[in-house]
């Protein structure tokens, strides 16, 4: 999942716009905007955190700086040391698709910080937060808590490859309130536009994608 | 006391490491938080869990600890499973929910950790 290799797929199977989000951490983003820039693709800087709960939540920015400010908040409040016979060599690599430094956090961890905070620091610093597979039951905002808490400032919520279109408005008709997307959560190339969503915006951006989510302005989530 | 004495004890059921019920049991640990397993698991703990997804083994495998056994008739996902067989991971299942299996496995002499 290198660089230069993921932009070539998600340009192979037709995608306009993909996020990078890796477990607590950025520190691949600019490597992959680079490739992206390079590519043509556009590639928004991004993290899938995981709260003290133990609920996924990815968090979505447009500038590179906003979502570094994201990683430091998270990294101050990440404990622990990778282990990597168990969990796998953390790799950090440049736009050249090269290995360039090891992180050493336990990146798979839970961080110290209750949901709603993490929501909260998102939105302060203007990202998109969509609560991650809520489909499924492992590190799921429904998983683990078994309803969404009201007032918790999500802009939306994603559906795994898992579960259809269908069966997720069926099954989730009470958070209809929020828009759902759809991700591959590709770890592997050959998941990469496995599943998608499909937004009416002006342009490939963060904001875009939060003002769509929140059906403002004429764009929107399209159905599938 | 180890896993085998626990199975027949108990009567649970054997999911994967049939093989490694030999473990000497240290003592027990209960949590359905993966993070609280890692900062508080001791090796040779039985992990007493809800959770029946392939993360587990890695935590167990992680930790070293002597089992997993899922409570309330769970039973780990195949990908679990799988993964359990390749670490040497044995995984059990009671039909007890966890509070009245702790309490079981107290009274017969398996004692969780005094806190840090």
């Amino acid at each position: 999942m290198r660089p230069r290799a993921v932009v070539k797929q998600a340009l192979a199977m037709g995608l306009d716009m993909i996020a990078i989000c890796d477990h607590n951490s950025a520190e691949n983003a600019a490597s992959f905007m680079g490739a992206g820039s390079e590519g043509g693709l556009t590639v928004l800087p991004g993290m899938e955190v995981t709260s003290k709960e133990e609920i996924h939540l990815i968090a979505l920015f447009s500038k590179h700086e906003d979502c570094m400010a994201l990683q430091d908040f998270i990294y101050r409040n990440l404990p622990g040391e990778n282990v990597e016979n168990v969990f796998g060599r953390q790799t950090k690599v440049n736009e050249k698709d090269e290995t360039i430094g090891i992180n050493r956090k336990m990146l798979i961890g839970a961080t110290l910080l209750p949901i709603e905070q993490i929501v909260s620091v998102v939105g302060s610093l203007g990202g998109v937060a969509i609560a991650s597979h809520i489909d499924r039951q492992a590190f799921s905002l429904l998983g683990q808590l078994g309803f969404i808490p009201e007032g918790i400032a999500l802009d939306g919520l994603e559906i795994s490859p898992r579960t259809s279109e269908e069966e997720a408005r069926g099954r989730f008709h009470p958070y209809r309130r929020f828009s759902f997307v759809r991700s591959s959560d590709a770890h592997y190339l050959r998941d990469i536009g496995k599943s998608f969503t499909h937004f009416l915006l002006d342009k490939t951006t963060a904001e875009e994608v939060k003002m769509a989510l929140h059906r403002q302005e004429g764009r929107k989530v399209m159905e599938q | 006391m180890t896993l085998s004495d626990l199975v027949k004890s108990f009567g649970l059921t054997i999911e994967a490491g049939r093989d490694r019920l030999r473990e000497e049991v240290t003592g027990g640990y209960a949590s359905d938080l993966l993070s609280d397993v890692i900062a508080h698991g001791r090796k040779g703990n039985v992990w007493i869990t809800i959770q029946t997804h392939p993360n587990i083994v890695a935590v167990a495998t992680m930790k070293e600890l002597s089992g997993i056994v899922l409570t309330g008739g769970r039973q780990p996902e195949a990908e679990t499973v799988q993964k359990a067989e390749q670490e040497g991971i044995p995984i059990l299942s009671s039909p007890l929910f966890t509070f009245e299996l702790i309490g079981r496995l107290y009274q017969m002499g398996i004692l969780g950790m005094s806190p840090c």
